[in-house]
């Protein structure tokens, strides 16, 4: 088995907010990050795949269609983009990094090919990262 | 939906790597530049590694606040700037990297229990890091 990892970034805004909590309860939990105009950050994707190496080809998944398979269902779809208003994951869901990480495991598992998936990371700044293995 | 959540930290502290149980020669052959009794520091890197279940209501593994709250008060106020060699984890142990991810590792676990603790990992400069994951995992 061996574990291929793509890296790709994209920039995006959200906040932190749940409508049954109250205004003050909100503010305490969330903090910074309840500002309903929100903020924004450049987010760090990795995609790590695992997979036997093809005996004829040498890889384990074709890095071109793991790089359209991001840029289609992931990049394409949040980049420059406000998660609460714009990505229907996250009009019922939190768009914290962690929720994030289990949204784009979501988008890429069922349409990546011969490779399966095995982790997402999400890195919302340099020193705060979220993995995510589809575990239930 | 299980995650696994990183924070990264920073802290400076001096140490010098010396053990009572050897020999001063041997001490020199062991440690090297890192015997050195007037001691040297280092600008360490800590990575807390944490998991469980996302909550529905918050979207989080633990809120972080709580995390950083909790690494500032009760590791970061006490080991940035100071010497390791001088502290009460490091009467007898020997201030190491290793030493060091032992250490903050059972500070957490003693203390925090708003998540599963997963692993300390510690740069010590860009070219070296040490993790441990607790004695109940061993890394294949």
């Amino acid at each position: 088995m061996v574990y291929l990892t793509r890296r790709a970034e994209f920039s995006a805004s959200h906040y932190y907010h749940n409508p049954e909590f109250s205004a003050e309860d909100n503010r305490r939990i969330f903090g910074k990050c309840n500002n309903p105009n929100g903020h924004g950050h450049n987010y760090l994707l990795e995609v790590t795949v695992k997979g036997e190496v093809d005996a004829r080809s040498g890889f384990v998944v074709d890095l071109k269609q793991l790089k359209e398979t991001m840029s289609r269902e992931v990049l394409d779809a949040l980049d420059h983009r406000f998660l609460n208003k714009e990505i229907p994951e996250f009009f019922t869901r939190i768009p914290t990094t962690e929720n994030l990480a289990i949204a784009i495991w979501q988008r890429l598992a069922p349409k990546l090919q011969a490779a399966r998936l095995h982790r997402v990371r999400v890195y919302e700044t340099p020193d705060l990262f979220v993995d995510f293995y589809g575990e239930a | 939906m299980k995650a696994y959540l990183t924070r990264r930290y920073m802290f400076s502290a001096s140490h010098r790597l010396h053990s009572e149980t050897m020999s001063d020669a041997e001490n020199v052959a062991t440690y090297g530049k890192c015997n050195n009794p007037y001691g040297h520091g280092h600008n360490y890197t800590l990575e807390v590694m944490i998991s469980g279940a996302v909550d529905e209501r918050t979207g989080m593994v633990c809120n972080l606040a709580d995390l950083d709250g909790f690494v500032q008060r009760e590791i970061l106020e006490h080991f940035d700037h100071q010497n390791l060699n001088t502290l009460a984890e490091f009467a007898e142990a020997v201030p190491t990297t290793e030493n060091l991810c032992i250490a903050v590792f059972d500070i957490l676990q003693r203390g925090f229990h708003d998540a599963h603790l997963e692993k300390v990992r510690f740069e010590e400069t860009m070219m070296n890091s040490f993790e441990y994951w607790g004695e109940s995992r061993v890394i294949e």
